[in-house]
């Protein structure tokens, strides 16, 4: 399976999706510039954490913009998987490629720490490996991370089980102490209706490697390997 | 011809503007508590040269919906001027 992790400028988190899906997992994986216009028959494509273009004007509506956006927004509509991480979340959000928006967390802080999730679904191609009773520690790092969706949004969301991924406590309670940043319902990651684009603020490729000491993000790209290779 | 818009982007009244609310909450350190929900946006303004106002009109309102704004999130109204 091919990857493709697209580079904006101010994006800060490729290498480690790189490093993750290339030298952890083995899979084939290139950056892709985010000004030109050919995906190279990726199969996978990954929009990565940063702060592309500064953040400016809203987190990821620069970058929504961007040469590539074309080919990756035609891609998804043809039901080729796009997974956004963080900023690449925001973007996938500006571009209307998941539903909902990421404001400024509610207390304003930035947050950079480690946050506990629990899977909502195990029919996704991002989390069908992972337990629905295990909370996974992952790290977050967002000042725009308060997901937002109207009140047919959400029920949308949750009738249509598009909801991957809500804050969790240590031990598994989906709490309003457990939120980090106002996230409605708790909200950490969502999937587009047709189920092939997902986003999710969490940075699972930041807890995937034996030598940084957390791998509870790892099965999150295992999942991946595992629908797609079968 | 050419035109100045000047647009107003206001976050939506039932979302929380933890800006505004930070900045609501100093006003009693100025002895000025009676000033309450202060809401903060974005003041932008941009030229633009097209054959009419009304077309204009219509470019000033895409780049709004498209890009300066997000529907999701925030409203937007602007003015046109003639220059």
């Amino acid at each position: 399976m091919k990857f493709g992790v697209v580079v904006f400028p101010g994006s800060n988190c490729d290498q480690d999706s790189v490093d993750v899906l290339g030298n952890i997992l083995g899979q084939e994986v290139v950056k892709l510039w985010h000004k030109d216009h050919d995906l190279q028959q990726c199969d996978f494509i990954i929009l990565p954490g940063g702060f592309s273009f500064g953040d400016y004007l809203r987190s990821g509506a620069i970058a929504r913009f961007s040469p590539i956006m074309q080919e990756v927004i035609q891609f998804a509509n043809k039901g080729g998987y796009v997974m956004g991480i963080c900023n690449g979340f925001q973007i996938l959000a500006e571009a209307g490629l998941v539903p909902g928006a990421l404001l400024h967390n509610d207390h304003r802080k930035f947050n950079c720490k480690n946050i506990f999730l629990k899977p909502q679904t195990l029919d996704s191609l991002v989390t069908n490996q992972l337990g629905l009773n295990k909370a996974l520690k992952i790290p977050v790092a967002h000042g725009e991370g308060n997901y937002f969706a109207d009140a047919d949004t959400l029920k949308m969301l949750n009738d249509q089980d598009q909801i991957l991924f809500k804050y969790c406590d240590e031990a598994g309670n989906i709490s309003l102490e457990s939120n980090p940043n106002g996230s409605i319902q708790n909200i950490a990651g969502v999937c587009n209706k047709q189920r092939n684009v997902f986003g999710l603020m969490p940075h699972p490729e930041r807890a995937a490697d034996s030598l940084l000491g957390n791998q509870d993000g790892l099965g999150i790209f295992e999942s991946i390997l595992k629908t797609v290779d079968a | 011809m050419k035109f100045i818009a000047e647009i107003n982007v206001m976050p939506l009244k039932e979302i929380l503007d933890p800006q505004g609310k930070a900045v609501t909450g100093s006003m009693k350190n100025l002895d000025l508590a009676e000033i309450q929900n202060i809401r903060i946006g974005k003041h932008i303004t941009l030229e633009i040269d097209a054959d009419t106002e009304e077309i204009a009109r219509q470019k000033v309102d895409t780049a709004c919906k498209k890009l300066l704004a997000n529907l999701i999130m925030e409203s937007y109204e602007f003015e046109l001027t003639a220059v």
